[in-house]
């Protein structure tokens, strides 16, 4: 039986129209599954950053690896799995809290170092910021007192150390 | 020097060495039509565009080189889509362009607009909106080579019409503009000797010979390559021509319709050397089941279809004939006679042919007309076959003895591909003798480029293999739908004055000695020849093995026929 674990990618895509389209469109058509995939920009204009999670075996990582790296706007792609890596996650998480139990709750985002970024009679909004697992953690200790709403951005990575992933651009034209 | 955009497409076309375009001109792209006269450029006039994908696509088969359609927005794009994922499957290359609506009314349903980059962007390697008239020059040089480089495909290049009206400063001979991308790295030589030591230890080694030994040119080498190692070679359907069929080492085809005993090879295996296929799931059935004793050899140019479907020992990620080359460089030379004499054991009980088992009782069946056709062309005429039992006879009773010999929709099975891909191999390949063969349904799905052969005065031989049926499906109706014969009983036309109303040379053959007769007359005639071979209605291919069964499970003739001495 194989067995799915998340596997981790960073893909430096050109910042192109339908760029996105594509790599969406990949996942749709292959039947990958995306645990989840964040856009943004990076230290190059015109060069976007895609960081995208999928729970898979590790053969269907490799040809997800091996499909992202087909598409033409993909510049690099690199497999931060198992990689000595820094990995983040943003979340807003708004409380249902009445004002009796604000301070208990309070207590507990400060363990996990969340930061108040709104409070209504009824609810608390909080921001954190950390690995996945310690979002889950704050979510799981919120969830009893009612989560109202919540959002997270999915998680971003970047490898440790000084080695740089560096885009290698070649002039491929003139093969 | 000023130049319009439209005159920009001509030149990019020009400067990668076009010399024909199938198309259809319509209101987005009458621009581009409009300066073309100024270029040495043959414009074919499709019926549908369906066609001239499928042309563009022929043409690329025949000669290596990048075929090219054209297109108007809207429904003229959308034409394509059925031939543009046809060149997709069958890795093709190919570039298609369409005309799109001015970009200031871009995106508000104007008339004629489809969001066409959105509908061909997972059926092509890449596509393009272009909208600015400087940007047209160098993409389609880059479309070019992205159709043509590492896994060929499909590229489609969307110029809106404004852009083509446009006028700006070209200057050629700067060149493309340069892009990012990556160069495949070739599997290090570690990886090659691996394969060769598996190679050497092997005692029962096949080689699964593939479209990519064609699209690299691989064959001579991969004669070199099986006789020093001793290797049989089996082919797939697109593969089919890549190895002699009449070298002693060359099986015939494996899988779905393959000869029985390349698919028992395949299971008695305990080496299967995979060049530049990719396990389609027609050719290896059940795949739990599939060839468990052998270790693999992957040779592949897309990495991303290395275990995709089956697991391999050894990938080796390049071009096939490169392989090919460092293999035979780093072998040993064996003889291996007891594998080969085992194989030929296998052969002995279907060594007899169907062919030779029918007898000659009056009745026309396929079987004749190809095997007819075969030694009747000598075996070197271009075969373009459509989809369903008349392309799996042609491939079973067609020997084809070099690469690109024969043209065919394999991955994507696109009834109504054989005219127009011949009419487009026809302009790749003059002089070469090239023969439709195809099915009274596929027939009628693009017959309209009957009347595109007659406006372009065009040579070529069609064989509509017809039954009445549908026939493929008929034949699963037979086997597994319990003979429920399901929409699939065909009224046809008249093809033989269908050929006249086009001012073209029609035939009727319903018995086998009228076959020679015919084939000759069409032949010596001038222009295209359509031959209406009525042939048994219920016949099958066999043998078949059914659909994701164990390569053992063939389902065979089922009343073993007498043989006759007589037949040729």
């Amino acid at each position: 039986m194989k067995t799915a674990v998340a596997h981790t990618f960073v893909a430096t895509v050109e910042d192109r129209p339908g760029a996105l389209n594509r790599v969406v469109s990949l996942f749709r058509r292959r039947g990958f599954n995306i645990a989840s995939l964040t856009v943004g920009t990076t230290e190059r204009p015109g060069v976007s950053r895609i960081t995208l999670v999928v729970n898979s075996d590790a053969d269907t990582a490799r040809r997800v690896q091996a499909n992202l790296e087909k598409l033409v706007d993909v510049l690099q792609v690199q497999d931060l799995t198992g990689v000595a890596a820094v990995t983040r996650e943003f979340a807003l998480v708004k409380a249902s809290v009445p004002p009796e139990k604000r301070a208990e709750v309070l207590r507990l985002c400060g363990l996990f170092r969340a930061r108040v970024v709104d409070v209504s009679p009824a609810t608390l909004t909080v921001e954190i910021t950390g690995a996945p697992d310690k979002v889950d953690a704050l979510l799981e200790v919120v969830r009893p007192y009612g989560i109202a709403e919540m959002v997270r951005t999915g998680p971003l990575a970047m490898g440790r150390g000084a080695e740089v992933n560096e885009v290698k651009v070649q002039a491929w034209m003139a093969a | 020097m000023k130049r319009t955009g439209s005159q920009a497409i001509w030149e990019a076309l020009v400067g990668e060495g076009v010399e024909t375009v199938f198309g259809y001109p319509g209101g987005a792209i009458m621009p581009a039509y409009d300066a073309l006269p100024g270029y040495a450029i043959r414009h074919v006039l499709v019926r549908h565009e369906q066609g001239a994908a499928h042309m563009a696509d022929g043409y690329a088969r025949a000669s290596g080189k990048v075929g090219v359609a054209v297109a108007t927005s809207g429904p003229g794009a959308t034409n394509l889509v059925t031939g543009i994922a046809t060149a997709m499957m069958d890795s093709s290359p190919m570039v298609c362009i369409t005309g799109q609506v001015s970009s200031a009314v871009l995106g508000t349903d104007a008339f004629q607009e489809t969001d066409i980059t959105g509908v061909t962007l997972p059926i092509t390697k890449h596509n393009y909106l272009v909208t600015r008239a400087e940007e047209i020059y160098p993409t389609l040089r880059e479309a070019f080579h992205l159709a043509r480089s590492g896994r060929p495909g499909p590229v489609h290049v969307d110029i809106t019409k404004d852009a083509q009206q446009a006028s700006f400063e070209l200057r050629p001979e700067e060149g493309p503009v340069p892009r990012s991308g990556r160069k495949l790295r070739p599997s290090p030589p570690a990886d090659l000797d691996r394969a060769a030591a598996l190679i050497d230890a092997a005692e029962r080694p096949l080689v699964l010979s593939g479209h990519g030994i064609v699209r690299s040119g691989a064959s001579d080498l991969l004669v070199e390559f099986a006789e020093k190692t001793g290797c049989p070679v089996a082919s797939t359907l697109l593969g089919l021509g890549g190895f002699p069929a009449s070298h002693p080492l060359s099986l015939g085809m494996m899988g779905m319709h393959g000869e029985a005993w390349v698919n028992k090879a395949i299971q008695d295996a305990d080496l299967l050397i995979a060049l530049g296929m990719r396990f389609d799931d027609r050719v290896t059935g059940k795949l739990s089941t599939y060839a468990q004793n052998a270790r693999k050899i992957h040779v592949e140019i897309d990495p991303s279809e290395i275990n995709k479907n089956v697991k391999v020992d050894v990938a080796l990620m390049g071009d096939a004939a490169w392989a090919v080359r460092e293999l035979t460089g780093r072998v040993r030379s064996q003889k291996r006679s007891a594998w080969s004499s085992r194989i030929s054991e296998m052969k002995g009980d279907s060594a007899v042919r169907d062919i030779q088992s029918l007898p000659h009782s009056g009745r026309l069946f396929a079987a004749h007309v190809l095997h007819d056709l075969w030694r009747l062309t000598s075996g070197r005429a271009l075969v373009v076959t459509d989809v369903g039992q008349h392309q799996m006879w042609e491939a079973q009773y067609y020997k084809h003895e070099r690469p690109r010999s024969l043209i065919t929709s394999g991955g994507l099975g696109t009834m109504g591909f054989a005219l127009p891909a011949a009419i487009g191999a026809r302009f790749a390949r003059p002089d070469d003798e090239i023969w439709v063969v195809a099915g009274d349904g596929g027939f009628q799905m693009t017959a309209c480029e009957l009347s595109t052969c007659a406006q372009e005065n065009l040579k070529i031989n069609v064989a509509i293999i017809n039954n009445g049926f549908l026939g493929m499906v008929r034949q699963w109706q037979e086997f597994f739908y319990n003979r429920r014969y399901v929409a699939t009983p065909l009224l046809s036309p008249d093809f033989v004055k269908l050929a006249e109303a086009h001012g073209l040379l029609g035939l009727r053959v319903t018995a086998r000695e009228e076959i020679e007769g015919a084939v000759t007359r069409a032949q010596q005639a001038a222009g295209t020849v359509v031959i209406d071979f009525r042939v048994e209605q219920e016949d099958s291919v066999y043998p078949m093995v059914p659909s994701n069964s164990d390569l053992r499970e063939m389902i065979r003739r089922p009343t073993p026929m007498l043989e006759t001495g007589a037949d040729p």
